[in-house]
């Protein structure tokens, strides 16, 4: 059985196809949920293309980036959520298209 | 003699009762009870104090009583350098205020007494009404002639001046009334001026307003003989004031008017007690006006033309109380000319007299009136004296008292200032003595127009018998000539209108049988609260005279001597050396005789002058009625003059009156245009400038802010088409611009 040896450009295939999920599912979806879950997801894509950059360039700073990425990350997600709860209790909805306050 | 204090504030405690509470929860009893109590406890109180000051020797009978200070000492510039203005409330009672507080208070309560009664058919709110005034009067003069400094005296002169006005004003819906009232109190302020002035003045000289302060430091300067120094001008303001509230000339027109008053009222403030007020102003500066020998003069002429003009105009009036008003004026023109002449203690006791018998005078016609059912003209009485026997004893008492025929009260008193009069000027004298005639003549025609002769009033139901005379009297006024009216029924309302003129619109017969309460069935005596203290007063008229008897008849002038002291230090103040006074001269008994023989001969003619004025109206009003018309066709000129008061009123209603309405119109017209015009000018020219500033503002500032405001909204109608607030649309150009970008930077380069 023949392995491909796992190249940088594997990573970087997986992390530029995450992210392409994560951006299309913001821009198409309307739950705000899945909206915010997207997001995490192009997140975890920038964590796999440092990570990625770290084991190539034997580098540790890209591994630290990484880690905090997640840790904002997550602070990120309690201060979305929260908004979310809120924007939920004023109009009983989950639906971005409902969020265009800021219209012009 | 402490509580001197309380006597002010007794009436006062009674007006404020009667004022406060009574006129909206009293009882026409317990209103008057109240004012009547009042009037007790402070006839008592000065009963009291009046006692205490008679038992003390004659050198210390004067009291002090300070209750504290009223204006703190303020520096002010007087004659002699920088002064302190301060003011005390502070009383003095002598032997003068003595026996002022007794007239006040002894001949207030009657008056009070005969006032419950009288106008017991007022309202019962009027009538707590008129017992709050007639308490408040009280009180203000008993604090004027308690007064121990000009500025204490000058609330009181004012107060009374108050009450005065409310009090004639009394029955304020009749406009005769109420015109009445403004007329006393108008003429009043201007006799105030004077008086204001005077005080202004002696604080200027003296540096101080306490009388005695005063007469101890006016005794220090020389008398101004001939020269009209500051003294004299201080004297000649206070006499103006004197003239105000005294009704002497030339301000006397307000006293005859004032009669539109109720009769109580008009006895007691118009006859007994305000009127002298200010005879006892210049008794209480007795000491300044000796000094003034020229004002002195000044006062004596005037008393004795305002004597004499006065009884001149009363010897035609047909109003029973004007004819009583003219004589108080005449009255009190006797009491100046004593004033005038030195005999400041004849004043006083003509004063006292004067109270008792005007005061039951004025009384006895208030119950002729009330018998009347308000008919004041004596052509419609006539007869009544078998209808009123108590009024017409009483009032023939007063009659008597004020003729002058001894031994009744008004002969001493007027025989003293007669025989003070002859001492210092014969002129004088002879004008006072055809005063007494005159003064005898008129009281004997109001005497027999309203008690003898004929009944003339109105005539009454023959189904109800008079209140008094019952059958008998009803036969004595038929054979009397008294018509009846063909229909019974058709009178009884003929006196409503004029009742209702003279004593509002109420009856005055309240008390009595139930069948005269609402319908006058002819002349009736007065209730007994009526007539009580008309007998009292009688008494008093007989009998006050006796306390001052000359020496010539055996007396001692003891009032006079009582008096003295408060008249003290006068230089001159001798002026008629008394028979039986004792005289440092070399022949005492021949000077006591001849003396003695001329006030006898002075007596002999008072008296008999005094009798032929009662004679002659005797003659001419009631043995031969028919002369008086005649006297009238034959002299038109003079009987008009006098009928019409010598045309006083009509003068100083074409000067004075008139120049005053003119300017006053005249101002008003300055007012109207030129003032009125200056402010309602600036407010239009404010209201133009603000109108274009207005414009302006719109236009202009607000243009430019909305246009700033217009402008950003137009400009950015398109580049706002882009923010829609559409999250995902901003990603989605995002994304897009992403992939430009890297297409360009992928392939384009």
């Amino acid at each position: 059985m023949h392995f491909t040896p796992i190249t940088p450009y594997h990573y970087l295939l997986l992390s530029a196809a995450l992210f392409s999920v994560g951006v299309i599912g913001v821009m198409v979806r309307r739950n705000i949920i899945i909206l915010f879950m997207s997001i995490e997801l192009m997140f975890n894509a920038v964590n796999i293309n440092l990570v990625a950059f770290a084991a190539l360039y034997r580098h540790e700073v890209g591994q630290a980036f990484a880690v905090f990425v997640i840790a904002v990350a997550a602070a990120e997600a309690a201060v979305g959520l929260g908004i979310i709860l809120a924007f939920y209790r004023n109009k009983e909805t989950l639906n971005i298209d409902e969020m265009n306050l800021m219209k012009g | 003699m402490r509580l001197i204090w309380l006597l002010p504030l007794i009436p006062a405690a009674g007006a404020a009762v009667n004022g406060l509470a009574g006129v909206r929860w009293f009882g026409r009893a317990a209103a008057g009870a109240v004012a009547c109590l009042a009037m007790l406890s402070a006839f008592a109180v000065a009963l009291t104090a009046s006692i205490a000051l008679i038992r003390l020797p004659p050198e210390a009978r004067a009291y002090d009583v300070t209750l504290g200070p009223w204006l703190p000492p303020i520096p002010l510039a007087t004659a002699h350098g920088i002064g302190s203005f301060a003011a005390e409330w502070a009383f003095r009672l002598d032997p003068l205020a003595t026996v002022m507080i007794l007239v006040v208070t002894g001949i207030g309560l009657l008056i009070h007494v005969y006032a419950t009664a009288y106008m017991m058919d007022e309202p019962r709110g009027g009538y707590a009404r008129f017992f709050c005034y007639l308490n408040l009067f009280c009180a203000f003069m008993l604090l004027l002639v308690l007064a121990s400094n000009f500025l204490v005296m000058f609330i009181g002169w004012e107060g009374v001046g108050l009450c005065s006005y409310l009090l004639i004003g009394y029955w304020y819906e009749k406009g005769s009334a109420a015109t009445a009232g403004r007329k006393a109190f108008i003429t009043n302020r201007i006799g105030d001026w004077g008086f204001l002035l005077g005080v202004f003045g002696v604080f200027h000289v003296f540096g101080t307003l306490d009388f005695h302060a005063v007469a101890q430091a006016v005794s220090s300067l020389p008398i101004e003989q001939s020269h009209f120094g500051e003294l004299s001008i201080i004297c000649l303001l206070l006499f103006i004031g004197a003239t105000g509230k005294s009704a002497q000339i030339p301000l006397f027109v307000w006293l005859p008017d004032a009669m539109e008053g109720p009769t109580p009222v008009s006895a007691l403030i118009h006859a007994a007690t305000m009127v002298t007020a200010g005879v006892y102003m210049v008794g209480r500066n007795a000491v300044l006006f000796q000094h003034a020998p020229l004002v002195l003069a000044i006062i004596a002429i005037v008393g004795t033309l305002t004597a004499l003009m006065a009884a001149t105009i009363g010897l035609v009036q047909n109003d029973i109380k004007r004819v009583l008003a003219y004589s108080t004026v005449s009255q009190l023109g006797y009491m100046f000319l004593a004033a005038g002449v030195g005999a400041f203690a004849a004043s006083t006791f003509h004063l006292l007299t004067h109270a008792f018998f005007k005061a039951l005078l004025f009384l006895g016609s208030g119950a002729v009136i009330h018998a009347m059912a308000g008919e004041q003209d004596m052509q419609r009485m006539g007869g009544l004296r078998r209808f009123l026997p108590v009024t017409f004893v009483t009032m023939m008492i007063g009659a008597l008292a004020i003729a002058g025929i001894p031994p009744l009260a008004g002969f001493f008193s007027k025989d003293e200032i007669l025989l003070q009069a002859f001492s210092k000027n014969r002129a004088l004298w002879a004008l006072g003595s055809v005063t007494a005639l005159m003064t005898a003549f008129y009281m004997f025609r109001l005497v027999a127009l309203t008690f003898y002769g004929v009944y003339r009033g109105p005539s009454w139901p023959r189904h109800v018998p008079p209140a008094v005379g019952g059958p008998a009297t009803l036969s004595i006024a038929t054979a009397h000539g008294v018509r009846h009216p063909v229909d019974p029924d058709a009178h009884g309302l003929a006196h409503v209108p004029q009742h209702d003129l003279s004593h509002g619109p109420a009856h005055p017969v309240p008390i009595g049988p139930a069948a005269h309460a609402h319908e006058w069935h002819g002349p009736h005596e007065a209730p007994s609260a009526m007539t009580w203290p008309l007998m009292a007063l009688a008494v008093g008229a007989i009998v006050c005279g006796f306390i001052s008897i000359p020496p010539a008849l055996g007396g001692t002038n003891a009032l006079e001597r009582f008096l003295e002291p408060s008249f003290g230090g006068t230089p001159a103040a001798a002026t008629v050396e008394h028979a039986r006074q004792p005289r440092a001269d070399a022949e005492p008994a021949t000077a006591d005789q001849a003396s003695n023989g001329r006030e006898w001969a002075l007596m002999l003619l008072a008296v008999t002058l005094a009798g032929a004025g009662v004679a002659a109206a005797w003659r001419l009003y009631v043995t031969r009625p028919e002369i008086p018309v005649r006297l009238a066709a034959r002299w038109p000129g003079l009987h008009s003059l006098l009928w019409h008061k010598y045309f006083v009123d009509e003068f100083y209603g074409a000067t004075l009156v008139r120049s005053t309405f003119a300017s006053a119109r005249g101002l008003w017209t300055f007012d109207a245009r030129v003032v009125d015009g200056a402010v309602n000018g600036s407010g239009w020219m404010t209201r133009t400038v603000s109108w274009f500033s207005g414009i302006f503002d719109r236009v202009v500032v607000d243009g430019l802010v909305n246009f700033v405001g217009w402008s950003a909204d137009e400009g950015s109608l398109v580049v706002r088409r882009g923010q829609t607030g559409l999250l995902q649309n901003y990603l989605l150009l995002i994304v897009l611009g992403v992939c430009v970008f890297l297409t360009v930077y992928l392939f384009a380069r």
